[in-house]
């Protein structure tokens, strides 16, 4: 019961990372049909500029306390992957919303091959140390254990999830955004300005990343330019599995998929008897999205989608 | 261009095929000329053939009958392990672990298949891997397209994907308890492809030379004549296929598929074909890169390759058999040929290094799929539109708000 306990408690911290990134995705999918693919490695550039940030605050100030370095670096990342991300859409998506539609596709590749690239020649191509600045001090929770890190992970995932369905629900641009998701040309005839409701897509789906990505890096204590390759895919995978373009479905799809894997990692030895290990992990999220998706074609909360390819 | 080649063969036959026969000489001297660069030129070109196989197969997929399909590598991996499995002396390694684990039934697949497989394992002719690489893979594309046939556009898309990286991870792992895939260290010494019992790998001792009656030329030159027939039959096929009935089919389900149902055509078996036909390709050419290479593991089948022949595919220009060539040769052939020519550059121009070639040439190959794209966004060399409806986008609302509709 305790493994049960602690792997449900992974997989939450797990989940809530993936359902940040999911986000992201399924947001520029609900007001543009696209695949934003170039979304994992802007928590890449989330975590390498938090390093940054603390290396920097390191020598400025080293007696601040470790909560207030990440609140600052958490900050800091937020406009830099903000920024990112609206370059991205400006440079790689505004001249193609009228083309075919895998051209966007396309051109999403090539921008995560460039940042990337970009990344390596500005913080190299070995992974990086993050450093840890909570203690390490676990906290018991039942028989299981968990860390102030990735307490903080949990608080800071809720406290950024409530904000956006604040965001979406109650403001005046949440509901352009609604308004273009739900039909973009009538929104455009309403007055909506299509252009400023997908500039500030973009930039709240970086935002969320930039979370991920400075709390990915606090927790893993590892970061490197290719990271954002895995939890780009399998956040992309969540949102699918939610149903894409549905905000509450990323984040239980991002929750349900970091569960079933921490959850799968720790039983598929009983299961099969021992005949497959821990380190088919990778492979629960998959089945998982393909049976669900058999039985039902648009995922958990979705509705129908454009049928072209 | 299209004043001097034609390919019209219904209203100029002769023009049409003169255009074909001189290409092919072009093609059939080419490596002969290459070679004078050195071998790994026509080393280039040969990697560059499978990819364009690749992409021909993958076409069929995404480009005819419109289904996204994100994890094809997977096919490319069924038949290069297939390859690896049947003409290498990995199936002794795999026996050995049966009989490791589960005596008994080890014991009788010996007596089955005799000591010899146990000692030297099993080496097939590649008359008979061929075959059975299209078959196999196609099988799996089949068993791949039957769950995924009620999914539509970005849905097929993850669920591919996420069945191409359940692949990748069995190869990775399925070196234990029994040992088919030797796992991350991959699979060794698979055998060099005879054909009329010349090895296209050469003769040991040769240095990879190759003799065919009074002529020798390299091993690299061998494999291209051999891709290069591959490729053609491909292309000769695609082609037939376009514009049969199950092509017409195809076209059909891609533009409306519930218009292509009421008009009469089973939808279900046209896209289980158009899965299992594409892969079948890729399963060839999997075999033909296990036996070029001589050794295969999981790294080479990643989610990256699978993106890099549908970037080929779109780049070049979707659904037209022309561009999907172009497309994959400037896409495999164009990082090879930066890696070679960015550093003696960079030496004329600056007279030192200032980036290093590996990075540059991600930089300019990243940067050229984003340009491309955003300046010919249907690729480079697209289809003619003659399949398009007249009134097409009449059911489409004009993109006044400058938005893609719902």
């Amino acid at each position: 019961m305790d493994t049960f306990i602690q792997q449900l408690i992974n997989g939450l911290v797990l989940g809530s990372m993936y359902a940040l990134v999911a986000l992201g995705y399924t947001m520029v999918y609900g007001v543009l049909n696209l695949i934003n693919f170039a979304h994992g490695d802007v928590l890449m550039i989330g975590a390498m500029a938090g390093l940054t940030i603390l290396k920097i605050l390191n020598s400025v100030a080293p007696d601040l306390p470790g909560y207030v370095k990440l609140g600052i670096a958490i900050a800091g990342a937020i406009p830099v992957c903000m920024l990112v991300n609206v370059i991205i859409e400006r440079v790689a998506y505004r001249r193609l919303r009228n083309a075919p539609r895998l051209a966007p596709l396309i051109t999403a590749i090539g921008i995560s091959i460039l940042l990337q690239t970009f990344a390596m020649m500005i913080w190299g191509r070995s992974p990086l140390p993050f450093p840890q600045l909570l203690s390490s001090e676990p906290i018991k929770l039942g028989g299981a254990l968990i860390s102030q890190t990735q307490l903080l992970l949990l608080v800071l995932a809720a406290v950024s999830m409530i904000a956006l369905v604040l965001l979406v629900e109650k403001t005046k641009i949440g509901r352009a955004m609604r308004a273009t998701s739900e039909n973009p040309r009538i929104a455009g005839l309403m007055g909506v300005d299509s252009n400023k409701v997908i500039v500030a897509t973009f930039a709240i789906g970086a935002a969320l990343a930039a979370v991920a990505g400075v709390m990915w890096g606090a927790n893993y204590a590892s970061i490197q330019f290719a990271m954002g390759f895995m939890p780009g895919l399998k956040a992309f995978s969540a949102a699918v599995l939610g149903g894409i373009g549905n905000i509450y479905g990323a984040m239980i799809g991002g929750i349900l998929l970091g569960i079933i894997e921490s959850l799968g990692a720790g039983y598929i030895g009983d299961l099969t008897g021992g005949f497959l290990g821990s380190h088919y992990q990778d492979i629960f999220a998959f089945v998982v999205l393909i049976i669900v998706l058999t039985i039902r074609p648009s995922g958990i909360m979705g509705e129908r989608v454009a049928d072209r390819a | 261009m299209a004043s001097f080649f034609d390919f019209d063969v219904k209203n100029t036959p002769g023009k049409a095929y003169s255009s074909m026969a001189l290409i092919l000489v072009v093609l059939l001297i080419f490596p002969f000329f290459a070679a004078q660069f050195g071998n790994s030129w026509v080393r280039i070109i040969d990697i560059a053939l499978l990819y364009i196989m690749l992409a021909l197969g993958l076409n069929i997929v995404v480009g005819f009958a419109g289904l996204l399909d994100l994890g094809y590598i997977a096919f490319y991996a069924v038949g290069a392990y297939m390859t690896a499995l049947l003409a290498s002396p990995q199936f002794a390694a795999l026996l050995e672990s049966v009989i490791n684990q589960y005596p008994v039934f080890g014991e009788f697949l010996v007596g089955v298949m005799g000591p010899e497989i146990l000692a030297n394992g099993i080496h097939l002719s590649v008359w008979l891997i061929v075959p059975l690489a299209a078959v196999v893979a196609g099988l799996f594309g089949a068993l791949l397209g039957a769950p995924t046939l009620k999914l539509r556009g970005d849905y097929l898309a993850i669920v591919t994907l996420g069945f191409g990286e359940i692949i990748r991870i069995f190869m990775n792992n399925l070196n234990e308890p029994i040992n088919f895939t030797n796992g991350p260290q991959g699979v060794n010494l698979i055998d060099p492809i005879r054909v009329f019992g010349v090895s296209l790998g050469g003769e040991p001792g040769s240095r990879a030379t190759v003799f065919v009656g009074g002529f020798s030329m390299p091993s690299v030159n061998a494999y291209y004549f051999l891709f290069l027939f591959l490729c053609i039959a491909i292309v000769f096929v695609t082609i037939r296929l376009q514009h049969s009935r199950l092509g017409r089919a195809w076209v059909a389900i891609r533009e409306d598929e519930i218009a292509a149902k009421a008009m009469g055509i089973n939808t279900r078996n046209v896209k289980l074909l158009a899965f299992s036909m594409g892969a079948s390709f890729a399963g060839v050419a999997g075999a033909m890169f296990a036996s070029f290479q001589g050794f295969v593991s999981p790294e080479s089948f990643s989610l990256t390759e699978s993106i890099a022949v549908l970037a080929m595919v779109v780049l070049g220009g979707i659904g037209h058999v022309p561009g999907v060539i172009m497309g994959g040769l400037i896409l495999a052939a164009l990082p090879e040929v930066l890696r070679h020519a960015v550093e003696p550059a960079q030496q004329a121009v600056f007279g030192r290094i200032i980036i290093e070639a590996e990075v540059l040439r991600q930089l300019l190959y990243g940067l050229a799929m984003v340009l491309i794209m955003l300046n010919r966004p249907s690729g480079l060399w697209p289809a003619p539109k003659s399949e398009d409806r007249p009134d097409g986008d009449i059911d489409k609302p004009a993109p006044a708000s400058g938005v893609i509709p719902a």
